[in-house]
């Protein structure tokens, strides 16, 4: 038989299994994504915190003390591979719990997309303004109003191709969690190629969904993306009062350019 | 009658060089001070040390004989209470006009929406940007946004407006509008302290003017007194630079 041969065939064998993965795969990507993003966002909020030489002694103390905590969480997250986090936090930790694989995979990856998207979003907050952080802070908002009325829908804004693009990027690198036996992509990919000892035809199966997700959850980010960004020049309608509002508007927007 | 801001030996430095150097003022209710003086004498400062977005190297800043460097008020309700406008707007960019002049109502005073959006909407027609509510800050020309602002904070119906040269970041043709409004608002008794360099609406429109320069209020007095006759040399050295 030659490759291709061995492509349909392990593909008929195993579709079901391919299928099972592919859905595993993209749970843990998605649920991963979001679930780090969240922890990102309020590692953030954390972290920007400001404190001036009023703020009481211990509340400092403590702010200091979590952001010593945070600041190793990011580091060692990003300075580590996945698969070694995996295997260390699995075996010593969920597997004494019995915890489910795939919770426990789950938790593995948002906790591993947290630590850089605490960054991303960081990164994020920083690019807005300082006037934004100033009409806020000087109409009386405290830091969790100005972040969440006003710096995160313009930061998150901001980031949102990052966002899509850690998304992408747990598609594929979910793929190490197969060391702690998910049935993901990688998982049914060994399993199907080892029966026949065939592993090649096997992992060009994996390669072809692999890429056919990223494809089109690239594309579908992309289309987001043009609708975010167009929503800046959307048209005014409903003015309660004026009913040439949008006119005045256009002949303002004229004026001041 | 009572102060509603005081200022006591006000100090604040950056990074070791002094900028303001001890600064001594009381404000009293329906006031409408103007603070002139040349760039870098440090009027900014002074409006960001009063409502604490610097932070205050020494002395105190009192809000109804209240301490707020001490914590004796909780320092978002003293900001509540006396709100800034900015040169450069800073307006919510996320938000609508009208969402601008809500959105502060409600998380910061607990207003009902329904509550907020009357509120806005009258002084929205007072700066004549009812017409504006759904439109966005970038759709809107300088003049338009500073009155936005206004509005904003006027929607919070404070003690206090503390401007920083809101026309200076103007075309000027557009002055005349903002101007117009703060000349209607301290018509009706608002507290306000307007840092300028509007020199005809520091002599006819405020009830003191302030001079500041190098950190310390140099002269300060009535208006028309102080534009026909200043009394210091470097009042005088302003005034003919600034006037010719
Ligand atoms: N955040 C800051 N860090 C360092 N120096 C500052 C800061 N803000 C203001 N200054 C300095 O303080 C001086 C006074 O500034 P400012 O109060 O803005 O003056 P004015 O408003 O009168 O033009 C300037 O020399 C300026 O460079
Ligand atoms: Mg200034």
């Amino acid at each position: 038989m030659n490759l291709f041969e061995w492509i349909v065939k392990l593909w008929e064998e195993n579709w079901e299994l391919f299928l099972n993965g592919t859905k595993n795969t993209l749970i843990m990507a998605l649920v991963g994504t979001i679930m780090g993003f969240l922890i990102g966002l309020i590692i953030a909020i954390i972290r920007t915190i400001p404190t001036s030489k009023n703020t009481n002694i211990i509340a400092k103390v403590l702010l200091k003390a979590i952001n010593f905590i945070l600041n190793a969480y990011i580091e060692i997250i990003r300075g580590t591979p996945m698969m070694v986090q995996a295997v260390i936090i699995y075996y010593s930790l969920f597997v004494p719990m019995q915890l489910d694989p795939m919770i426990s995979a789950i938790i593995i990856i948002s906790f591993n997309t947290g630590a850089y998207m605490a960054e991303i979003v960081r990164g994020g907050i920083i690019s807005i303004d300082k006037g934004q952080f100033e009409g806020a802070r000087a109409i009386g908002m405290d830091h969790v109003q100005t972040m969440f009325h006003v710096v995160l829908p313009q930061a998150i804004r901001n980031i949102m191709p990052s966002i899509g693009n850690e998304f992408v990027v747990n598609i594929k690198d979910s793929s190490v969690l197969n060391i702690i036996a998910i049935t993901e992509l990688m998982f049914v990919a060994k399993q199907a190629g080892g029966t026949y000892a065939k592993p090649v035809p096997a992992y060009i199966i994996t390669a072809v969904i692999y890429f056919i997700l990223t494809f089109t959850v690239t594309r579908i980010l992309r289309l987001v993306e043009k609708k975010l960004a167009g929503s800046d020049s959307y048209t005014i309608c409903g003015s309660q009062s004026d009913p040439n509002a949008e006119i005045h508007v256009k002949k303002a927007k004229e004026e001041f350019r | 009658m009572e102060n509603v801001i005081t200022l006591k030996n006000l100090k604040k430095s950056f990074s070791g060089r002094e900028i303001l150097k001890g600064i001594d003022l009381e404000i009293k209710k329906n006031e409408v001070i103007s603070v002139i003086g040349s760039s870098g004498s440090g009027k900014s400062t002074m409006l960001r040390c009063i409502n604490l977005l610097e932070e205050v190297t020494s002395g105190d800043v009192l809000f109804h004989d209240k301490s707020v460097i001490n914590g004796d008020i909780d320092i978002n309700e003293y900001r509540s209470r006396i709100v800034m406008v900015f040169q450069q707007f800073n307006l919510f960019n996320n938000m609508t006009v009208l969402d601008n002049c809500v959105r502060p109502q409600t998380v910061v005073l607990g207003r009902s929406k329904e509550e907020a959006k009357e509120n806005a909407m009258k002084y929205l027609r007072k700066v004549g940007m009812a017409e504006y509510i759904n439109a966005r800050p970038a759709q809107l020309s300088g003049g338009m946004k500073q009155r936005v602002a206004i509005a904003r904070a006027l929607s919070m119906n404070p003690e206090v407006i503390l401007f920083d040269e809101p026309t200076s970041a103007l075309d000027p043709e557009m002055v005349g509008e903002v101007l117009d409004v703060m000349r209607e608002l301290a018509g009706e008794g608002l507290t306000m302290i307007v840092v300028t360099h509007e020199m005809a609406f520091a002599r006819d429109v405020s009830d003191r003017v302030i001079f500041i320069d190098e950190g310390v209020i140099c002269e300060q007095g009535d208006p028309k007194e102080f534009f026909a006759n200043p009394k210091t040399d470097r009042a005088k050295a302003f005034l003919s630079r600034f006037l010719n």
